[in-house]
């Protein structure tokens, strides 16, 4: 007893002795913005603080919209997957719901049920002799074909499922790029004149005054059309992260040098939230992913309000006021040129 | 720990020749298969009390949303007040250390360089093993990759000290990313335990086609000597690949060359398929020598002799092939085109069947038997269910459509749990519980071995099963901190850890006790049912057993 004490101490201790040998590194603080659009914020910040709304964007055009409890984001003590809101990921859902759930009970409610028999039957006193039998050929066949074919009803829906999800974005599908950056992301959109939005972490006291969720919630969302395909190019700029949205069965790894493309069609409007999925570094729980699904109308009005160009509209200089105004989300050079023509 | 070591001088009685070196001579230059099975044992054991603690950290961390206790921790290993980011790199250390050393340090030492070197050669009727002095080289070169990787804690790895990559050491985040010596201590500390298994896995191949007794043909062969010699198989062909992979790592991060950087023309998801390639066939590393164990606890205490030994020998083959060729389903969500994300689905679905088989040909033994539930066979029976539920689980997982949401969320932790900590540590504890007297020449106490069973089993299932329900709500893995939402679940979780604590200090006072009080073990404690050859000699076997050799007939 004393020894495992003492080893149990010992490895607490090495987990935790002070290191003092070790030159720490300062550390660098991430950047809460991203560096390009410093220059641009500073000029902006003063007078957007002071009557901004919360997204700092001209509130005439987009106002962000209250996530719905509940909706896009986990619930108190869930058992079961978010609510899905898009057309793969209620087949996904279902498919578990309806198919795999039901095997998964069944099988391990089988080995128990077989386990409980075998303790009760064939225990010592129950059989003192045991038998010799060590074959049975039309058992053995029995159960390696059942596990087949159970196998394969499985098999079907599923690889079905991964063909829907693989289908490709038809030509005139809207184009987000997602980027993942230690740590925050930015979204750019380039068949809308390729401003680029990057998104941190709301505090926690900004999260509450907002009515969002902490650790969810971010200053700044993807905002994508609701009910349509959206072409998703996703990369890194750093390391590997992971673009998820739970309520959309999506998830996808930005990899730095790869861009990787997925449809992401979301049919309702209102607000999902996900969380970078995979390691990243030191603030991996810390950049979450915000989706804004608008209607078409919303949608453009965001991306006015952005500084942004419609698709199919003409490049009139739309809502100066609201380029130079916005204050937190960033408009790439050539187009806050265009915007203020 | 120290206490199984003083036990060795028990076996003094009673045999002439056994004549037994010195102290330091005996363990610390060790060339004979039983003490250094028993080395491996005790290097378990420490280990897994090390990373044990580590996860006993994480859920005292988790157990309400925020951080409590992170910055107080990094703080001490800095010796100066850390911050936040530091705190959070911390949280990545300690995730990936516990994962590390379990994989590493605990459940391979444990079942292939413990029981496998201590019953590898009884059961066939071998002397030793074919290259005692090799097999010395494999154990001490644990001991120096312990200790670098826990050394590594207190050097700079980037945003704080110590490797904060997970246990996978994905590129860049381990190449670009971490900044300083640490990783590279984490990787050599990878190398020495990989040359290690490699060395192992020679030794065993070469003595189980080599040194069998005569009449014992392959197919006469005890089911734990064929789990590790798939298992040998498996090593030798997949811990080259693993060193391969972190050698461009190191290389990559000291010496300029870009394999895994996408701006010199490398790519990131190479390093991932190297280390998958490794990595899944490392999953059945960790179990097949358990599925062997089981075989002859279920065997023994139903006084039967196994159900379809050849199609239970053939199911660990098949595992060990297929689980050559499923690798990328641990990569479905990296961007894969949707043929490989098919292939991977199936083959990753063919895996169940011959598992199936083998749960099923357990059931088997056991029917018509004639049962008793001694402390292994409650551990085996408790491997048989709670593999299941973590292969079902995994089923769920093998569906690259299904796996888009749950890929990197607590549900895959859940899933490898299930088989690792209740299936892999549980098979563990079974054959320790077996073995154990066999191997000290004392019984354990039942009372306290049936006590540790069932409280670790109703720990682990509050630990673990909740975060089934986590991840499908879409927590992720590798978080220090969480949203509200995930508060309940978790905290349940943490509550399951202390009470799998108090089964495993049970489990330590059972071998305190054991050593000092336990009753002497005949040789053939387990009766009838115990058939294999480690049961015709006494407990503890001599120090140097068959001099001449068992006839099989």
């Amino acid at each position: 007893m004393t020894h495992f004490l003492k080893a149990w101490i010992l490895a607490i201790g090495l987990i935790l002795t002070p290191a003092a040998l070790s030159a720490q590194e300062a550390l660098p603080e991430a950047p809460v913005v991203n560096p390009a659009a410093a220059s641009e914020l500073e000029a902006a910040d003063v007078p957007a603080a002071a009557e901004a709304p919360a997204s700092g964007l001209d509130p005439a055009l987009y106002t962000p919209m209250k996530p719905t409890p509940g909706i896009g984001m986990p619930v108190d003590g869930g058992i079961d997957f978010q609510q899905q809101f898009s057309e793969t990921g209620e087949t996904a859902h279902w498919i578990n719901n309806a198919i795999l759930v039901p095997m998964m009970v069944g099988v391990s409610l089988l080995v128990l049920f077989l386990l409980f028999w075998v303790v009760f039957r064939f225990r010592r006193g129950a059989n003192p002799e045991p038998s010799k039998t060590t074959h049975n050929t039309f058992i053995e066949i029995i159960w390696t074909v059942i596990p087949v074919l159970i196998l394969v009803v499985i098999a079907v829906p599923s690889i079905s499922l991964l063909a829907r999800q693989f289908e490709p974005a038809p030509e005139e599908a809207l184009t987000v790029k997602v980027t993942g950056y230690q740590w925050y992301w930015g979204y750019s959109y380039p068949d809308n004149g390729d401003f680029e939005v990057i998104s941190n972490m709301l505090p926690a006291d900004e999260a509450e005054a907002r009515g969002e969720p902490y650790q969810l919630a971010a200053d700044n969302r993807m905002v994508i059309p609701v009910g349509k395909p959206v072409k998703l190019l996703i990369t890194a700029a750093d390391v590997i992260h992971s673009f998820a949205i739970p309520s959309a069965w999506f998830k996808l790894d930005a990899v730095p040098g790869r861009i990787n493309e997925k449809v992401l069609q979301i049919d309702r409007e209102g607000v999902y939230y996900g969380q970078c999925s995979e390691l990243c570094g030191a603030r991996h729980g810390f950049m979450p992913i915000t989706v804004e699904v608008l209607s078409e109308e919303k949608f453009n009005n965001w991306v006015r309000a952005n500084g942004g160009t419609v698709k199919g509209e003409a490049e009139e200089p739309v809502v100066t006021e609201a380029a130079a105004n916005d204050a937190t989300s960033e408009t790439a050079p050539a187009d806050a040129a265009a915007a203020t023509n | 720990m120290t206490t199984i070591t003083a036990d060795g001088h028990i076996d003094d009685h009673a045999h002439d020749a056994d004549h037994k070196p010195a102290f330091f001579q005996r363990w610390f230059m060790s060339t004979n298969h039983k003490d250094i099975g028993t080395l491996y044992l005790i290097f378990a054991i420490v280990a897994g009390i090390i990373g044990g603690g580590i996860s006993g950290l994480m859920r005292l961390e988790l157990a309400e949303p925020g951080i409590q206790y992170l910055q107080a921790w990094a703080s001490m290993s800095n010796g100066s007040e850390a911050s936040m980011d530091q705190a959070y790199h911390l949280w990545n250390v300690l995730i990936t250390a516990h994962g590390l050393i379990m994989v590493f340090f605990m459940v391979m030492p444990a079942m292939i360089g413990g029981f496998g070197n201590w019953f590898v050669p009884l059961m066939i009727g071998a002397p030793d093993m074919a290259f005692p002095r090799m097999n010395n080289v494999s154990f001490w070169l644990l001991v120096p990759a312990l200790l670098l990787l826990l050394g590594s804690s207190f050097v700079p790895g980037g945003t704080g000290n110590g490797a904060g990559t997970g246990w996978t050491v994905y590129a860049p985040l381990s190449t670009s990313g971490s900044i300083g010596p640490a990783v590279d201590m984490a990787i050599l500390s990878l190398h020495l335990a990989g040359a290690s298994s490699i060395l192992g896995a020679i030794n065993f191949i070469t003595t189980i086609f080599n040194m069998r007794a005569p009449g014992m043909t392959l197919h006469k062969m005890p089911l734990f000597v064929w789990s590790v010699l798939v298992t040998a198989f498996l090593l030798l062909l997949a811990l080259p690949v693993l060193a391969a992979a972190i050698t461009m790592l190191l290389t990559d991060r000291n010496f300029g060359t870009t394999f895994y950087d996408a701006a010199g023309g490398g790519d990131p998801v190479l390093y991932q398929h190297l280390f998958w390639f490794f990595g899944h066939p490392e999953v059945y590393i960790m179990i097949l020598p358990g599925f062997g164990m089981v075989s002859h606890i279920i065997s023994t205490f139903s006084r039967k002799p196994i159900f379809g030994y050849l199609g239970m020998a053939y199911a660990m083959v098949a595992i060990g092939v297929v689980g050559f060729v499923v690798w990328a389903h641990h990569m479905f969500t990296t961007g894969m085109s949707v043929n490989v994300k098919m292939y991977f689905t199936a083959a990753t679905m063919v895996i169940a069947v011959p598992t199936g088989i083998k749960i099923f040909s357990w059931i088997a033994t056991m029917w018509g038997g004639s049962m008793t539930f001694k402390t292994p066979m409650m551990w085996a029976l408790g491997f048989i269910f709670m593999f299941t539920v973590g292969g079902v689980t995994g089923v769920v997982l093998a569906n690259g459509g299904i796996d888009d949401n749950l890929h990197d969320t607590y549900y895959v932790v859940a899933h490898f749990h299930y088989v690792l900590s209740l299936g892999a540590v549980f098979s563990i504890f079974a054959g320790f519980y077996y073995w154990f007297p066999k191997m000290s020449g004392r019984m354990y106490n039942e009372l306290l071995g049936q006590l540790h069973f069932w409280i670790f089993f109703i720990g682990v299932n509050i630990l673990f099963f909740p975060q089934h329900f986590l991840g499908q709500q879409g927590m992720p893995r590798r978080y220090a901190d969480y949203p509200e939402q995930f508060a309940y679940w978790n905290q349940i979780s943490s509550l399951g850890y202390a009470v799998m604590l108090v089964g495993v200090l049970i489990f330590f006072v059972n071998i305190a006790y054991s050593m000092f009080a336990g009753r002497k073990a005949e040789g053939n404690y387990w009766g009838e049912g115990a058939t294999t050859l480690e049961w015709t000699l006494s407990s503890p076997p001599p120090f140097h057993q068959f001099e001449t050799l068992p006839q099989i007939k």
